[in-house]
């Protein structure tokens, strides 16, 4: 601090002379005042992004429950979860083991009926009716409506063929119809989601 | 476009140097609130409000684009999609809130803007074009504020939406097909929400347009300053970045904490609470008043109740209302005296203080008080000498004040003296 006692005005001399802790009172002003503005305006950011995803009362919808009780051996109806399709199929004997007969190590999306059911009720096939390729909704699920050559779905926008297991078996779908999360609250009674 | 001394922009990397040559976006940049423009050195606090109120713009387009996200106008449900972005939308409450006591921060700073302009007469030569093209900006804000408190689609908002309208109504002849035009229909409804809606959106970003002929025409003779006398050299001025930057960074701090002391702590503070009723076009509110930043234009209108020789009260009071602001166009040929700064003024100065800031104080207060005695004469009184300062007190002063030496210098006026000064050390003025 020798050279710096002769300047008269020691505020200068504060901003200016080298300090043994290596930085100035001026550069310490400046680093703490833009990293507090940073982090303000980052903080301020995350409101702005979190508006943009679900509000309270989308996801307040995000939950649906249904009566199986009705739906036949063979049938399947659609219904509506978070704003997509939902098919509900009850499978017959035969479509069960139609998809049990696969050998599972040759599918694309390799899984087991049984893995896409619940226990207890592998005759009750749930998934989303939303094709796993770009999305449009599959056929099959509807009275008359075309199985496709594997007797599940057969979504008309691209070609892509679901088996009795809904299990992605030819076209360009990359995965099976997804099985979202259900429980069944009683033997008719199934909540989604 | 500025003084010679400018610092010239030095592009210094690749990226740089080819956007310099392309499009030079970075040396605008510099040249308008960098280091290459040169800004008197002598700028109090008052000059903060110019930067104050362009960030509360932004913040304004910020969160109004997100809020249209969100908000549905249609006069069946725009009411509960408020509701919903208060409710439901993630952070709605908060940008909501932000949202209307941004417009209020927004008047608050460009208040104190129009008066630092009065009080140091900033609207003179040579910056007339810089008052016209705000007096401009203050006109568009006072049609989109008022236009986006009728969104929510409250009974402040319709009943507003109604006298506002009604305003045109005074016309003589075509008031009444005017008003029905403006609505779309014969009362506020659907038309009426959507066409303000539409034009809510669209306003704010012409505002920012104005804005950015405001700042140029301010660059050209560069800014005004506390003395009011012009920068003579370079020892007058010291580059815009950092020294402003830093100052209306700190301003700008300050103004961010009372405006979240009052988002987070007082959100409805300067609202209505009639306005969380749902609009019905069958029952006004018993005690109508506009938003805070109307009431002393609101006053005006109000003050006029008797008619004026075959002018019907009504359309006095509109008209009024309207030169009351109009008028500020005038402004820079009605003071005619050369020295700017009010320091300098004894006269101006004690009709200022003395005159028009108590009769600014009277309106206002008026303006939000219930249309009875006192208030009414009290409104009449101050519009009275409202008019009278600008129209009469003020081209008077101008031409008879003797007016205070002023100093040689902005340098001498802060230093004492610009012999001081060596050249070369200007730029250091950390010293003083």
């Amino acid at each position: 601090m020798a050279d710096t006692a002769a300047t008269a005005d020691t505020s200068l001399a504060h901003d200016t002379a080298p300090e043994t802790d290596g930085m100035r009172r001026r550069d310490f002003v400046n680093v703490a005042a833009v990293s507090a503005a940073g982090v303000g305006g980052l903080a301020v950011l995350y409101p702005l992004i979190s508006q943009m995803s679900p509000s309270r009362d989308v996801l307040a919808e995000s939950s649906t429950e249904l009566d199986v009780s009705a739906i036949q051996p063979g049938q399947a109806i659609k219904a509506v979860f978070r704003k997509q399709p939902l098919f509900v199929r009850r499978l017959t004997p035969a479509e069960i083991a139609a998809a049990n007969a696969v050998p599972v190590d040759s599918l694309r999306d390799p899984q087991t009926l049984a893995e896409r059911t619940k226990e207890g009720h592998e005759d009750m096939l749930i998934t989303m009716g939303v094709c796993t390729h770009l999305g449009c909704v599959p056929l099959g699920a509807g009275e008359g409506e075309i199985k496709g050559e594997f007797g599940g779905y057969f979504c008309p926008c691209h070609g892509s063929s679901y088996d009795t297991a809904a299990r992605i078996r030819k076209g360009p779908a990359p995965k099976n119809l997804e099985v979202p999360d259900y429980e069944f609250t009683s033997d008719t009674k199934v909540v989604v989601g | 476009m500025s003084f010679p001394w400018a610092k010239e922009y030095q592009p210094t990397n690749g990226l740089t140097k080819f956007l310099d040559e392309k499009l030079p976006l970075p040396r605008l940049v510099y040249n308008a609130v960098g280091a290459g423009y040169p800004v008197p050195r002598n700028l109090s606090y008052f000059w903060n409000f110019g930067v104050l109120a362009g960030f509360f713009l932004v913040l304004q387009i910020v969160t109004g684009v997100i809020l249209a996200m969100h908000y549905a106008a249609n006069a069946q449900i725009a009411f509960a999609s408020t509701e919903h972005i208060m409710r439901d939308v993630n952070w709605g409450w908060m940008l909501r809130y932000a949202h209307a006591n941004g417009a209020s921060f927004f008047f608050i700073v460009v208040y104190i803007h129009i008066f630092r302009g009065l009080f140091y007469s900033s609207y003179k030569a040579p910056r007339e074009m810089i008052w016209l093209l705000g007096v401009v900006i203050f006109l568009l804000m006072m049609a989109t504020a008022f236009m986006g408190y009728v969104l929510p689609w409250g009974q402040m908002s319709f009943w507003g939406a109604k006298v506002i309208t009604g305003l045109f109504g005074a016309i003589p002849l075509v008031g009444e097909p005017i008003q029905i035009w403006l609505l779309g229909g014969f009362a506020p409804d659907n038309a009426a929400l959507n066409r303000f809606f539409s034009l809510h959106f669209l306003l704010p970003f012409v505002i920012a347009g104005v804005v950015i002929l405001h700042i140029w025409a301010l660059h050209i003779p560069g800014s005004s300053n506390p003395t009011g006398i012009e920068v003579k050299s370079e020892s007058d001025t010291v580059p815009f970045h950092p020294y402003y930057t830093a100052k209306d960074g700190f301003g700008l701090g300050v103004a961010l904490i009372a405006y979240c002391l009052l988002v987070f702590f007082l959100p409805n503070y300067l609202g209505h609470p009639d306005n969380y009723i749902e609009a019905n076009p069958l029952s006004t509110p018993a005690h109508i008043v506009p938003e805070w930043y109307f009431w002393p234009f609101y006053a005006i209108l109000r003050a006029f109740t008797a008619d004026f020789l075959i002018v019907p009260a009504k359309l006095m009071g509109v008209l009024a209302m309207f030169s009351a602001i109009l008028m500020w166009f005038f402004l820079p040929w009605l003071d005619r005296n050369p020295v700017r700064s009010g320091h300098y003024r004894p006269l101006f100065r004690k009709f200022f203080w003395f005159g028009l800031i108590p009769a600014m104080a009277v309106l206002f207060y008026c303006g939000g008080a219930p249309a009875e005695e006192p208030y009414v004469m009290l409104s009449q009184i101050a519009t009275a000498y409202y008019f009278l300062h600008f129209l009469v007190i003020l081209p008077i002063v101008s031409s008879i004040e003797k007016t205070e030496p002023l100093p040689t210098s902005i340098t001498a006026a802060v230093l004492g003296s610009d012999k001081e000064v060596v050249k070369g050390e200007a730029a250091e003025p950390v010293a003083v």
